[in-house]
């Protein structure tokens, strides 16, 4: 690991960020003052992160920190989530639920069967790997599944007319939904290596790692994203179809949403 | 008596769409309940599948309120086509197959002739069919169920005048055949034609309908 980045690099590369505002007052488009302000807020909370990271999983720290670290992920990927899908009754709960189903899952197969060391240095970005890709996820098959019982509501009071259970009823749409949340994982995860190298690997390569290390990494962690988003989606459309249907199988009212 | 109301009331959206109704439906023939567009008429409708539940008041089905019966069960009973045809995906046989997936060959053919459908139908894309022919494929699908009563919430307000007039006759074959059936509609001469009795809805208040259950 001797490939690092000093200072002086860090400030260089903010010369990119100077290219981007250049092409952006050149072209008139007026997004120098967004460029700079996003390059200037991801390198002050990357910064903090990073100096809060240090505390949290140097070495001879307790375990503990780091899971509450990852803890505080959940809570704020799942808030994060609520607000990017408003129109998801019930989303905030239904999300946390689905991240530690995930995070049961995911880690416990990596961690469990020993497949990295549980220390903070693993727990922590593995854990963050897996919340990130999930809460996109989430948030895909939420939004899915409400607008498919929303916009096809006449389909699907015709089956409860018909005499079938709500879930039953609710199955066609379910599996709509899952479909559109998990085929985007599948396609990344067929293109990669091909069509483009991903972070963590990238990230290794670049810290020093021999590149079958950084492969052997990479793979586990697209695996673990495959698993955690399956897991979180399953969660969501069956919590939802839970909420969204009542105990005598009526689908509730579920409103447009604002700007439709 | 099919449907029992009493002093029914549902709310939506601060307005009474059903306002404290009393009455009661006979298990006989076919049924009209005529009013304007926004009378409520749907809204009644549902009720009696339970697609929705009144906020005050009590419906009740041959006797028992509704909220004593298992809605499943009740929905099997009581059939309900809605305005608008709703195919499932799929073929016709597809369709038939959602609502009784034992439903054997013989058993499809049959719904099918009994909406003056043909069997050769049943292997079609149920979404190529044409609106009239639908919306007999749509009343076969709860058909199959057998249902003692069928809840038709303006069924043939989609539909030209021909297809209009033999919906309207396959209705009446299966009144005659002890199928109870209630129709909504805003429709005053189809009411005229095919009503064994018309009660009346505006503005969430019915009319016409015996307020007391006839005793024999």
């Amino acid at each position: 690991m001797n490939d690092t980045v000093s200072w002086l690099g860090l400030a260089l590369s903010l010369l990119l960020v100077a290219v981007a505002a250049g092409i952006s007052w050149w072209q008139r488009l007026g997004l120098q003052r967004q460029i700079l302000i996003a390059a200037a807020r991801a390198l002050a909370q990357l910064l903090l992160v990073g100096a809060a990271l240090t505390l949290v999983i140097s070495p001879g720290r307790a375990i503990w920190w780091s899971w509450l670290w990852v803890a505080a992920m959940l809570g704020y990927a799942a808030t994060v989530a609520r607000r990017r899908a408003p129109e998801v009754p019930h989303l905030l709960g239904l999300a946390l639920a689905s991240f530690a189903a995930a995070a049961v899952v995911t880690l416990g197969v990596l961690f469990g069967l020993h497949v990295f060391p549980l220390t903070g240095r693993t727990l922590v970005p593995i854990a963050g790997m897996m919340v990130g890709n999930s809460m996109t996820a989430t948030v895909l098959a939420g939004r899915r599944l409400t607008d498919e019982l929303r916009d096809k509501r006449d389909e699907v009071e015709a089956r409860l007319a018909l005499g079938q259970p709500s879930r039953q009823a609710a199955t066609p749409y379910v599996r709509a939904a899952l479909h559109a949340a998990l085929t985007p994982q599948i396609e990344t995860t067929k293109a990669t290596g091909l069509v483009f190298l991903p972070g963590a690997m990238t990230g290794l390569i670049l810290a020093g790692a021999a590149p079958l290390q950084a492969v052997l990494v990479q793979a586990v962690v697209m695996f673990l994203v495959l698993a955690a988003t399956a897991t979180t989606t399953a969660v969501i459309a069956l919590g939802l179809v839970r909420r969204l249907f009542t105990a005598d199988h009526r689908l509730v009212y579920l409103p447009a949403p604002a700007g439709r | 008596m099919a449907f029992g109301f009493e002093r029914v009331s549902v709310v939506r959206a601060g307005r009474r769409v059903l306002d404290e109704i009393t009455g009661w439906i006979p298990a006989a023939g076919i049924t009209v309940v005529a009013g304007p567009s926004g009378a409520g008429k749907t809204t009644l409708l549902r009720l009696c599948n339970r697609l929705e539940i009144p906020d005050a008041g009590t419906v009740s089905y041959r006797g028992q309120p509704l909220d004593e019966l298992d809605p499943l069960a009740l929905r099997r009973r009581v059939g309900m086509v809605f305005q608008r045809p709703t195919p499932f995906p799929g073929s016709v046989a597809d369709n038939l197959a959602v609502a009784h997936p034992e439903a054997g060959a013989g058993e499809m053919d049959a719904a099918l002739k009994r909406v003056a459908l043909d069997p050769g139908l049943l292997g079609q894309e149920a979404r190529t069919l044409s609106g009239g022919e639908l919306q007999r494929m749509c009343l076969a699908r709860t058909l199959v169920t057998q249902p003692e009563t069928l809840l038709l919430d303006e069924p043939t307000s989609a539909l030209d005048e021909q297809p209009k007039r033999a919906f309207e006759q396959t209705a009446r074959e299966l009144a005659a055949r002890g199928i109870t059936i209630i129709w909504v509609t805003h429709d005053a001469a189809q009411a005229d034609r095919i009503a064994d009795r018309i009660y009346h809805l505006r503005d969430g208040h019915l009319t016409g309908a015996p307020k007391e259950e006839a005793r024999p």
